[in-house]
């Protein structure tokens, strides 16, 4: 790749300090380091994957709506976090964490159980214990 | 306090690690150089391996492998703990970074806070490098590889990332440093010949009823990739395409990324040996390189088609063939020139 060819499309390292370093060639064959902005295809690659998660997303919303989950489920797949990881992190077993995605458990809690699952997905309580329109 | 510390960002994250870390200790080597001497390229596609489901396929060698190869031939001792406690963690960390050591620390990507959300999933294998705190606000100083200037942390955020938890690969503190220097390098041009030799062995040796490693992976994702539409339907195929190139361009490193950054060494290679050949293998494998990004973007293409632009399967499994083929002779040519 010629360094003229180094990619340069801006979209998720946007306003962070992040950036790609390439390997390519100049004019006379000499490897130099390059900063990318990143690539459209990782870009592309990126947004399949997060268009997926967005869908799971939207169908557990729907189901919030109908009073069949609570909203932790909806907000532990929005942060990529299966039920699994979600146990790891608050240190509630599963089969609690199962329990509370009856809406009706969910809304008994207590504070302190409300904020521990609050901290893990770096969310406010109000946040999580609603959805978004 | 604050080490004196240059942080230069890196195309691969334990790479960059251990080049700033040997900066520190006075010995420059760039980044290519350090990939080349650990003969880290590589492959591997291991279907009975899974991440969030799906195949996991790599280009390179596994995580900690570079920098113990790294430092074993170059006669550096490095020191690596683990932890239960992370009090304890944290408490050695501080009195190690007080003795004007810089202290390498294994990470997850997941509550970096300085990484922009997206690429905030939960992959547990990340390099970075604390080289300072501030006695104020008890924050560290962090060079990370990835960003283009040093950061700062939390020591909470720390604490959370160095204990990230995951059901495969969870993390217990580890970090490691630089116990000890060696007081010149040793004779590089005989590094790299081995480092070379190694490398072509590590992608060619395999033998043909292991066909998950080297090579022979290629090949194998080859095969595998043609039937995917029909074995897992369009939705799932695509996911799982969309894996493969996430994998292959992810912060900048992966297949491509790779194969340049071996070009690179290359080079560097013919300047040490004196054996003018490897330029012409430098030019080689970046043409690999290119046929790996032509790969990426058609990929990108079946995955999220564009007017006017058809590309199925069948064709991708054609280039990895073409691939696979190209690198084949590639190492077992370059194996005879050093």
């Amino acid at each position: 790749m010629k360094i003229e060819d180094v990619p340069q499309d801006l979209k998720y390292f946007k306003n962070t300090i992040i950036r790609d370093v390439t390997y390519a060639v100049d004019d006379k064959g000499n490897y130099r380091s390059v900063l990318s902005d990143g690539w459209s295809v990782k870009n592309d690659a990126l947004d399949v994957t997060l268009d997926d998660i967005n869908e799971e997303c939207e169908s557990i919303r729907q189901r919030v709506l109908a009073g069949e989950t609570s909203p932790l489920e909806y907000h532990a797949a929005k942060n990529f976090m299966g039920i699994d990881l979600l146990s790891d992190y608050t240190g509630i077993s599963k089969r609690t964490i199962r329990k509370h995605f009856d809406p009706n458990v969910f809304s008994t809690l207590d504070e302190k159980t409300l904020n521990r699952y609050a901290d893990v997905l770096r969310i406010s309580i109000d946040e999580l214990t609603s959805i978004p329109e | 306090m604050e080490l004196e510390f240059e942080h230069k960002p890196a195309a691969h994250c334990e790479n960059g690690v251990i080049a700033n870390m040997l900066r520190f200790y006075g010995f420059e080597l760039s980044e290519p150089m350090i990939f080349g001497l650990a003969s880290g390229l590589f492959f591997s596609h291991m279907p009975f391996v899974k991440m969030a489901g799906m195949a996991v396929t790599s280009f390179r060698t596994f995580p900690g492998v570079l920098f113990s190869r790294v430092s074993k031939v170059l006669g550096f001792k490095i020191k690596t703990r683990r932890y239960l406690n992370e009090e304890k963690a944290i408490a050695d960390m501080d009195k190690i970074l007080l003795s004007g050591t810089p202290v390498g620390c294994v990470v997850g990507m997941y509550y970096l806070p300085y990484m922009p959300l997206e690429y905030r999933f939960h992959f547990n294998g990340h390099n970075i490098c604390i080289v300072g705190k501030d006695e104020q606000t008890g924050n560290y100083q962090v060079s990370d590889p990835n960003a283009v200037e040093k950061v700062y942390i939390s020591k909470r955020d720390l604490m959370k990332v160095r204990f990230a938890k995951g059901g495969t690969y969870p993390l217990f503190g580890q970090m490691y440093w630089v116990e000890s220097v060696p007081e010149k390098l040793p004779d590089l041009d005989s590094l790299v010949r081995k480092a070379i030799k190694k490398n072509c062995w590590l992608m060619t040796s395999q033998p043909k009823w292991l066909p998950y490693f080297g090579v022979n992976g290629i090949y194998c994702l080859s095969r595998r990739i043609r039937n995917w539409e029909d074995t897992m339907g369009p939705r799932k195929a695509a996911l799982n395409l969309a894996q493969v190139i996430r994998m292959l361009e992810e912060i900048g490193t992966g297949g491509a990324g790779f194969r340049y950054m071996y070009g690179a060494f290359l080079q560097e290679a013919a300047r040490v040996t004196g054996v003018e050949e490897l330029n012409a293998f430098s030019v080689r494998i970046t043409k690999i390189g290119d046929l790996w990004r032509e790969f990426a973007y058609k990929a990108a293409r079946v995955f999220k088609k564009r007017q006017g632009e058809q590309y199925t399967y069948e064709e991708l499994s054609e280039i990895l063939g073409r691939i696979a083929v190209l690198e084949e002779n590639f190492y077992k040519e370059l194996k005879r020139v050093v």
